[in-house]
């Protein structure tokens, strides 16, 4: 299982979860994972987020893997100019 | 996908300083910009915009100006696809863009686009455009953040906010964003000093001294073709398809030469109009916005209004930061709510943090990105109250941010565990530069700030094609707004070992490579650069593809050293070296062209880390005020042509002193913008700058083969912070609102 770390703004919709266990080898998985687990979560997931793995952010790729004890953080979607 | 194969102890062409590729063109008029493509028969549009900050269309009669001569067509919202619809969230992606283009049912700002045409003649179209009457129901606006929050504030769109936002917020407040770790409450009963303060900046534009212009030509038959100034064709190619219902392979978009853009050549204005206007007449349409329209209608930044309260100890030590930040982001959703609270404490590592973004809908034009969106707003609060802090405790202002810095392994403000960033040595850099030691004098005062950025990898597609005579062209996607061209032919030359004059750099058009993500997040000498690298070692390993058919040795037993195929061995065989010219003046006849390629979505960008000092003198009798000197620091991680990353840290600098001193959006009480235009909108002109010193500072990015990092958006993070807290010491009094123009600096003297 991989720990989900998510921003504070997201418990309300977690029970009040800031961690949360999926099963996943990909940023795929994580974000399914987590969409199933929090339906309520699917539309903000859906709408765009960047996740943080092991300190690196990923902006857009869903393929990037994941290890068990990987630090996972979901982010705001990042956007630059 | 991660590349962490650094592999290159040391450079034989990155770092150096060659000619720019594009120099001749720029000095010597050929360089095509956005307004310099004409086309046979071509027709001029031009566009009515409101003159209300908020109003329902009740009619739009357009027949007198259809009636004028060398007028041709005429367009409105019904002339676009009928397929966009408006939902909430992402789903209205489209509809958004569609909305800020061309208005439906309400007009929501002072020259918001609601009809548009084409004529013979760019005065006929402008004289066409006053013959349209248009009937309005006038309704109640809102331009200020905090007023758009407020109760009883007009609401600008129902139904616009994502799910993020908590019950109970005004319908204004379209996005919601909080985060933080510890426990802030705890950590302010630890300090010895708590400050807490409110600050505002106002909205500025990004400046960009070409005006955005297009030509479109579209058939009937859907097939169309748009050359325009742009950060992105590709995106501008799949939002026009999608806004006028083509096929996106179907259009095809040429990025002209830009002059400027800084995140607001990243969204679509004029060119889905000027392809609805070709559609309906048969005929290419060009359109150039003026300077006014650009000011109403495009860019700025979003205005904001935060809270800021930190607490410390005597010896420097933050033990909480909490900050609020309400970003107002005109008409539209989007405004950088939450990437303005994630970079604001970003540079320090605490163990109390918490922070809330707000973006916030009003009566102004749709916010756009401008370098770091968010972030130098952020940075002039939070560092604002740090030197006010360490102004109380009398404490010296680097070595408190030393103390408190980020650094690899420390957990940041927004969460994820910091890889290597180099803040440590830009603040020691700072610490040791001449400029920190030099004497003021008196009315002077000296600003430090410290700044952040995350910087962006994204979609990214590299062809990189030999010739026979030995030279090399790379096909890019990613236009040129910051010098890239010079940096990509370093980095193919540093690989295939031919100097950087025999390589020339191309952005290519939509049809010739695949997706390539805007030019935007400090992204392009990062992913173009590391696609470059990539599809050159995909072109050397074809080379020694080549040289061992010819010498009728395994291809692992061949290897490309300085420009040459070499046998990798003893064991290989004794064979002349051939060199990348040998090789490609017969590849016609040893299995045909030879071309690498790279395709993928890096996602190693590496935040990046800066320092500035500054030196500032205000005229208490005018209020005017004066840089003396401004350093710049910034980690670059590796520096691929020096000159250009010292370009982008002074011109993060001199936009930076502009947005501090005096560039605002004025709104009358009508919501009408009031200084549309560069006489009453003041940017710095050189007079107003002083030579801006910078020190290029190399902690490698693990994430790219070279270690670069993106240098673009990071110098303007902390110059609003730097120059405020410079001002603030000089003028004796502690400035929280930019501009901190004349006007404002004598009030807060007075006040006083």
């Amino acid at each position: 299982m991989v720990q989900v770390n998510l921003w504070a703004g997201l418990r309300r919709f977690t029970d009040g979860h800031d961690v949360i266990e999926v099963e996943a080898k990909n940023i795929s998985d994580i974000l399914k994972g987590v969409s199933k687990a929090y339906p309520a979560l699917k539309e903000i997931i859906d709408g765009g987020v960047s996740v943080s793995v092991d300190g690196r952010i990923i902006s857009s790729g869903v393929t990037e893997p994941v290890n068990q004890d990987s630090e996972i953080f979901l982010l705001q979607q990042l956007k630059g100019g | 996908m991660a590349l962490d194969d650094q592999s290159k102890p040391y450079f034989k062409f990155v770092g150096t300083r060659p000619k720019r590729p594009d120099g001749i063109d720029k000095v010597t008029g050929r360089a095509k910009f956005g307004a310099d493509s004409y086309a046979a028969g071509m027709l001029h549009g031009a566009i009515v915009r409101s003159p209300h900050a908020h109003a329902r269309i009740k009619s739009i009669d357009t027949s007198e100006a259809e009636a004028l001569k060398g007028v041709k067509a005429v367009v409105t919202r019904a002339d676009f696809s009928k397929d966009i619809k408006f939902t909430s969230g992402k789903d209205s992606e489209h509809w958004n863009v569609l909305e800020n283009v061309m208005a439906d049912e309400k007009v929501l700002y002072d020259g918001h686009a609601l009809a548009a045409i084409a004529a013979t003649s760019a005065l006929i179209a402008r004289d066409a455009v006053k013959l349209v009457k248009v009937e309005y129901e006038i309704l109640s606006h809102v331009t200020d953040v905090d007023e758009a929050m407020a109760i009883g504030a007009p609401v600008i769109r129902k139904g616009a906010s994502d799910k993020s936002v908590p019950s109970g917020l005004h319908e204004n407040v379209v996005s919601y964003y909080e985060s933080g770790h510890g426990d802030v409450e705890t950590g302010f009963t630890e300090a010895d000093l708590i400050i807490e303060e409110s600050f505002k900046t106002e909205a500025t534009h990004q400046g960009y001294i070409e005006p955005h212009a297009c030509l479109a030509s579209l058939g009937s038959d859907g097939k169309g073709e748009l050359w325009c100034t742009t950060q992105g064709h590709f995106s501008f190619q799949k939002v026009c398809a999608a806004l006028l219902g083509l096929e996106t392979s179907q259009l095809r978009v040429t990025a002209s030469e830009i002059g400027g853009g800084f995140g607001g050549k990243t969204t679509v204005f004029i060119e889905p109009v000027a392809l609805a206007l070709s559609r309906k007449t048969n005929r290419p349409v060009k359109i150039v916005m003026s300077r006014s329209e650009v000011f109403r209608a495009t860019g700025p930044t979003a205005s904001t209004s935060m809270d800021i309260k930190i607490g410390m100890k005597k010896d420097g030590t933050i033990t909480a930061g909490q900050g609020t930040f309400r970003l107002q982001g005109g008409a539209f959703p989007g405004a950088p709510g939450g990437m303005t609270a994630m970079c604001a404490f970003a540079p320090y590592a605490l163990k109390n943090v918490h922070q809330i973004g707000y973006s916030v809908m009003s009566n102004r034009p749709k916010q756009a990105a401008y370098r770091a969106p968010g972030s130098p707003m952020a940075a002039f609060a939070v560092e604002s109250v740090i030197d006010a802090l360490c102004k109380k405790l009398d404490l010296d202002p680097i070595e408190v941010r030393l103390k408190n810095a980020s650094r690899k392994g420390t957990k940041a403000s927004y969460g994820p565990t910091f890889e290597e960033i180099g803040l440590v040595e830009c603040l020691e850099t700072a610490k040791s530069h001449s400029h920190y030691k030099a004497p003021l004098k008196k009315g002077q005062g000296r600003g430090i700030s410290c700044g952040f950025w995350f910087n962006f990898g994204g979609e990214t597609a590299v062809s990189l094609a030999l010739s026979e005579d030995g030279t090399v062209q790379i096909s890019v996607g990613t236009p040129d707004i910051g010098g890239s061209r010079a940096s990509i032919a370093l980095m193919a030359a540093e690989e295939l070992g031919i100097p950087y004059d025999h390589i020339r750099c191309t952005v290519a058009d939509t049809a010739t490579l695949g997706y390539n993500e805007i030019s935007h997040g400090s992204r392009v000498t990062y992913a173009t650069g590391l696609a470059t690298i990539k599809a050159a070692r995909d072109a050397i390993n074809k080379l020694c593809k080549r040289a061992a058919e010819k010498w009728g040795i395994p291809e692992e037993a061949v290897k490309w050293e300085d420009g040459h195929a070499v046998p990798s061995g003893p064991n290989a065989g004794d064979f002349e070296p051939l060199s990348l010219k040998n090789i490609s003046e017969k590849m016609g006849k040893t299995g045909g062209p030879i071309v690498g390629h790279f395709e993928a979505n890096p996602e190693g960008a590496g935040v990046s880390f800066a320092t500035h000092i500054v030196d500032a003198e205000v005229d208490p009798e005018t209020g005017k005020t004066q840089i003396l000197r401004y350093t710049v620091i910034q980690d670059a991680g590796k520096a691929i042509h020096p000159s250009y990353v010292e370009g982008q840290f002074q011109g993060g600098a001199a936009q930076g002193i502009g947005w501090a001193l005096n560039e605002e959006y004025i709104y009358g009480s009508d919501g009408r913008l009031q200084n549309a235009g560069f006489l009453d909108y003041r940017i710095p002109l050189a007079s107003d700058l002083p030579m801006i010193d910078t020190v290029i500072v190399e902690v490698p990015n693990p994430g790219h083969p070279y270690g670069v990092r993106g240098v673009g958006e990071t110098s303007i993070c902390p110059p609003l912070a730097a120059i405020a807290n410079a001002v603030s010491q000089a003028a004796g009094v502690r400035l929280t609102e930019l501009p901190m123009s004349p006007p404002s600096i004598l009030a807060a003297l007075k006040a006083e």
